[in-house]
């Protein structure tokens, strides 16, 4: 035993005195939780969702010139990309981006072999489904609906 | 209150008394929530009603519409008296609080004694349930709780007999009668023992041990031994055993507010009635939530080590202080 029988007293009820006063500051803070159904947090500016196109700010269309440089980097073949040749136009046109969500790992090597800046992370993270089929995006679609709304 | 007869004035009293219970029990349960909520930075209950006003009603349908059954192995005439014979002492300890000078159903010249002599049917009916679930866990609870209690029952009783030397009677509504204003609170009579202070604390210590509330709370311990002596009772016999630790909470409460607190007397001199008991009593209710989430459990050795080697030492030298300071101090008075 650390002290006399007095100083163990004493110091044992400033502690509680200490603790209390403690638990009594934090009781007037307000409330850190969040109610999470009705209201969600925003993303950190370095949160990782699955990738999505990103559009041309003129055109509206997207950016990608389906190079295919995504597809080769990705480790576990999410990436799905096509294109094709329109008369009268430089380069190829998108007609199917498609991701696999349910084999990403979210390594960013996609993200990092375009040199368009055609793709980037999304922030969505409320992901939920029935089946498999509802992770496989197609992000052409998803980017389309996007600009109708 | 002289106007009613003495058939509706008992009926009235017993009606009120059982409704203050069941409306504390249900709604100190909400303020505990809340308070745990806000001492750990949550919100506590807030889907039922606003600010989960209706939680203790939603809680209560819940207990009421259980299936009442009991272990096979259990002893169904102690197992169901238990929770009974909890809330029955508690209930009837209220007959002799007095929440005002004239609101006390029995203005009782033993009160004091009465209310010691009901609390220690607490720990036979824990002792009942632990024993009668026939459950290693709720026998362990039990056996702990007993030698808790003894520990604990030994300083408050030290405490009380000090008070009623000092007060010179063990009737609640005199004891409160002596204190008219906030010098005159026996939590601040230094004359009459300069620990008056120490033991208000200590009174209240106890009566959180004597209640099994947190961080006294072996009877549960919910980490080591499920849910203690509680763990086989389903429904509404937890829920007895619930009303009754809450109204024993109160009673605990109550009596520091009318030994040391001043009762329904007023800190200023005005103004002396219910609403200031309630008050004060409201206000140790809140330390006592606030207590039992700040601290955490205490080990059961350490938890008796208290009690025989801090609080009785204390208390019994508080009792020969008090002896000595009212030989010399009182009788002098009364010579000069």
């Amino acid at each position: 035993m650390r002290g006399g029988y007095f100083k163990e007293i004493f110091d044992g009820s400033k502690s509680l005195v200490v603790g209390m006063g403690i638990t009594l500051k934090y009781f007037f803070k307000p409330v850190v939780t969040m109610q999470y159904p009705m209201e969600t947090v925003a993303m950190s500016g370095r949160f990782r969702g699955h990738i999505e196109l990103l559009a041309d700010e003129e055109s509206g269309e997207a950016k990608c010139v389906v190079c295919g440089m995504c597809q080769k980097a990705c480790p576990s073949g999410c990436i799905t990309v096509a294109g094709e040749k329109v008369e009268g136009t430089k380069g190829k046109k998108l007609t199917l981006y498609r991701l696999d969500f349910t084999r990403c790992s979210l390594c960013g090597s996609c993200v990092e072999s375009c040199k368009f800046g055609a793709i980037d992370f999304s922030k969505a993270y409320n992901l939920a489904g029935r089946d498999k089929n509802a992770f496989i995006y197609d992000l052409k679609k998803r980017l389309e609906e996007k600009r109708e709304k | 209150m002289n106007e009613l007869t003495e058939p509706t004035r008992v009926l009235l009293f017993l009606a009120g008394i059982i409704g203050f219970v069941a409306l504390n029990a249900a709604y100190l349960v909400w303020v505990e929530r809340k308070g745990a909520g806000h001492f750990q930075r949550r919100i506590g209950p807030k889907e039922v009603g606003p600010f989960g006003l209706l939680q203790p009603l939603a809680d209560g349908i819940k207990l009421m519409t259980k299936q009442l059954f009991h272990p096979a192995n259990a002893d169904p005439v102690l197992f169901w008296l238990a929770p009974v014979l909890l809330i029955v002492p508690a209930i009837t300890s209220f007959v002799v609080l007095p929440f005002s000078e004239v609101l006390v159903a029995r203005e009782m010249n033993l009160g004091l004694l009465m209310i010691f002599a009901f609390a220690s049917v607490n720990v036979l009916s824990l002792l009942m349930g632990g024993w009668g679930s026939a459950n290693k866990y709720a026998v362990i609870a039990a056996a702990r709780c007993v030698s808790q209690n003894i520990a604990y029952e030994i300083p408050m009783l030290l405490i009380a007999i000090a008070m009623v030397m000092v007060a010179g009677t063990l009737n609640l509504n005199d004891i409160v009668r002596q204190q008219p204003d906030i010098t005159q609170w026996y939590v601040f009579r230094l004359s009459a023992s300069p620990l008056m202070p120490v033991l208000c604390i200590l009174f209240f210590i106890c009566s959180l041990a004597e209640t099994n509330r947190a961080p006294f709370d072996m009877a549960e311990a919910e980490s080591e031994l499920i849910a203690g002596v509680y763990t086989e009772y389903p429904g509404m016999g937890f829920g007895l055993f619930f009303m009754g630790e809450y109204a024993n909470i109160l009673i605990g409460c109550a009596l520091t507010v009318i030994l040391f607190l001043g009762g329904w007397q007023c800190p200023f001199g005005l103004y002396p009635g219910v609403h200031w008991f309630l008050l004060k009593l409201y206000f140790l209710v809140f330390i006592v939530v606030w207590i039992r989430w700040t601290f955490p459990r205490t080990t059961f050795y350490s938890l008796l080590n208290l009690s025989w080697k801090i609080l009785i030492p204390v208390t019994l030298v508080n009792l020969l202080v008090t002896a000595a300071f009212l030989k010399v101090f009182c009788d002098a008075r009364r010579l000069f």
